[in-house]
């Protein structure tokens, strides 16, 4: 079976799908995205899609679980350069990819992430501010 | 990829691994740029092959899928047909509802299809497996 | 109505024994009808072509035109269609072609009088009419093809897909939506987003004057597959009559943007992101 390369770049795991996946693929990159982001400890995931001529409802679900799972470990996930032909079959299917961040191209997935993390920062340093008296158990 | 493939007979897969259910989606894909259909149609109909092959291998036990070039005088098109001697689907219009799927998937694959092709029939009947044909035209 | 093995025998006969009296009838009836728009020569060629089809099918023991020993009469039949089609012959001028094959057979039968002679001609004829007609229809089908090509050509022209601002782009919807343009311009809609990399676009519709629920539909569901690719879109210049048409059609536009006009758009998308990078701002300073 073939595996999906995942690679690092800075705080951002890339995942870029090359190949028409079969579902063991799938279900593979899921797995093995959910263990590298702990390993790692990245809190951004970029899904590139930009090779795949279709989306069906099984790779559709996996985007959603990845996105579900990495939300968990802290992390956040931007699914990127869905073709036109792709996002129109999408509509017609009936699946609307709830849940999912979507960008035009890497670089605006980039964008998408950091100003998630900088939003985050921000809420994090109000947080602690107001909860370190009581944080220590 | 393209080439090898002979449009003036009905090209057969069997289905009975992922790996099959894939090369399905590339026959569909060769067969439907070969008909000219656009771009869109024919992702419209690779995904609903995908679907419904998938459905063959995880809920008919595996069978056939059959692509052929048509054309029906006034335009060419696809027409496939997915076999398989499995269980049949005994409440259809429940299996054809949005949503619903007794396999933990996202229940869009018999309505979604149905959606994305131009012509739909379906013949199953419980314990005499499931027989699908779906024809896209070119436009 | 298919041809004995007899008949067609006989017609082969018939083809080879009176080549040149057929052939040179064939050109006459055709050439008449024709009157000088296509050269002596051309015509000639085609003819003989025609004749050469129609004498090997039946030698192969073609019985009519559907059977498999006719392919490549069909082939030639159909070449020959496409190729008056596409030099603007009439679809009459083009089946006439072949139908004058008919006066030709009758004037090599002539000199034989005999009761046999009548049933072939019968017989002959109505092989005849399965080659006019299947002609008509490769006629029809070509024409059909080029007037799809043109009009598609046609709705590329009419529907500018442009790039407003560095991240915004807009197309200016003018004259009457049909579903099939509507399709056009969303799919290029959706292209010029990846083209561009552009997350923002402008559907102003000040220039249509009406819609009805497959367009509307087709500008929902643009709407909505820009979002999966991760674009916004906003929809202008929608008239009271529209608004009261969408509204009584039940469709909902739920949370889309829709602005009075492009202008407000465009100022809209600005602010927007324009916003996001000042809060951006403001947050690192914080
Ligand atoms: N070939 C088949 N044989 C038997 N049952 C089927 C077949 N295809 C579909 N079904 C039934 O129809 C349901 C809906 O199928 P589908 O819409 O593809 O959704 P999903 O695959 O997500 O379950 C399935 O859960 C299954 O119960
Ligand atoms: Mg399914």
């Amino acid at each position: 079976m073939e595996r999906v390369p995942i690679l690092k770049i800075g705080d951002i795991l890339l995942v870029s799908i090359q190949v028409d996946m079969s579902d063991q693929t799938a279900v593979a990159l899921q797995e093995d995205l959910a263990e590298r982001i702990v390993a790692t400890g990245c809190h951004g995931v970029i899904i590139d899609i930009t090779a795949l001529d279709i989306v069906d409802s099984f790779v559709g679900r996996m985007l959603s679980t990845i996105a579900s799972i990495s939300r968990v470990l802290d992390a956040e996930t931007v699914v990127v350069g869905m073709r036109p032909a792709v996002a129109i079959t999408l509509v017609e299917l009936g699946l609307s990819l709830n849940g999912i961040r979507t960008a035009l191209n890497v670089e605006r997935g980039m964008e998408l992430i950091a100003a998630e993390r900088d939003h985050d920062r921000h809420d994090e340093f109000d947080d602690g501010s107001d909860v370190e008296p009581t944080a220590s158990p | 990829m393209t080439s090898g493939v002979d449009l003036s007979r009905p090209q057969a897969q069997t289905v009975g691994s992922d790996e099959d259910v894939v090369r399905v989606r590339q026959l569909v894909r060769t067969v439907a740029v070969a008909v000219k259909l656009s771009l869109v149609d024919q992702t419209k109909v690779v995904t609903a092959a995908s679907e419904l092959a998938r459905n063959t291998l995880v809920y008919g036990g595996g069978g056939t899928v059959e692509v052929t070039a048509v054309d029906n005088g006034r335009r060419p098109g696809i027409t496939i047909v997915f076999a398989d001697s499995g269980p049949g689907i005994a409440d259809l219009e429940l299996a054809l509802t949005d949503g619903y799927t007794t396999g933990g998937g996202l229940g869009l694959g018999l309505s979604g299809a149905r959606r994305l092709v131009d012509d739909f029939d379906i013949q199953t009947a419980p314990g005499q497996g499931t027989r699908i044909t779906i024809t896209k035209w070119s436009r | 109505m298919a041809l004995s093995t007899d008949e067609s025998g006989r017609l082969a006969d018939l083809l080879t024994s009176r080549v040149d009296r057929v052939i040179q009838r064939w050109t006459e009836v055709v050439g008449e009808q024709l009157r000088g728009r296509l050269s002596q020569a051309e015509l000639l060629r085609q003819v003989q072509e025609l004749h050469r089809a129609l004498v090997d099918a039946l030698g192969k023991g073609a019985v009519d035109l559907a059977a498999e020993e006719a392919t490549e009469l069909r082939a030639v039949l159909a070449e020959l269609s496409r190729g008056q089609a596409r030099q603007g012959f009439s679809a009459t001028e083009t089946a006439t072609g072949v139908f004058a094959l008919k006066d030709a057979l009758l004037s090599a039968m002539e000199d034989d009088q005999s009761t046999r002679t009548l049933r072939d001609y019968v017989a002959f004829a109505a092989m005849v009419d399965q080659m006019g007609l299947f002609t008509f229809e490769s006629y029809v089908h070509t024409r059909e093809g080029l007037i799809a090509d043109q009009a598609e050509q046609l709705l590329e022209l009419s529907t500018p897909v442009v790039k407003l601002w560095e991240g915004v782009v807009a197309v200016p919807l003018v004259g009457t939506l049909d579903s099939a343009r509507a399709q056009v311009v969303m799919e290029r809609l959706l292209q010029t987003l990846v083209d561009t990399g552009s997350p923002y676009a402008i559907i102003d519709i000040t220039g249509v004057p009406a819609v009805d629920t497959q367009v509307a539909q087709h500008i929902l569901k643009t709407v909505v597959a820009a979002r999966l690719m991760g674009a916004d879109c906003i929809i202008s210049g929608i008239r009271p009559q529209i608004a009261q048409t969408i509204v009584a059609l039940g469709i909902e536009f739920g949370d889309i943007a829709t602005k009075a006009s492009l202008a407000d758009a465009l100022r809209h998308v600005l602010r927007l992101t324009g916003v996001e990078s000042g809060r951006r701002q403001s947050r690192r300073e914080a």
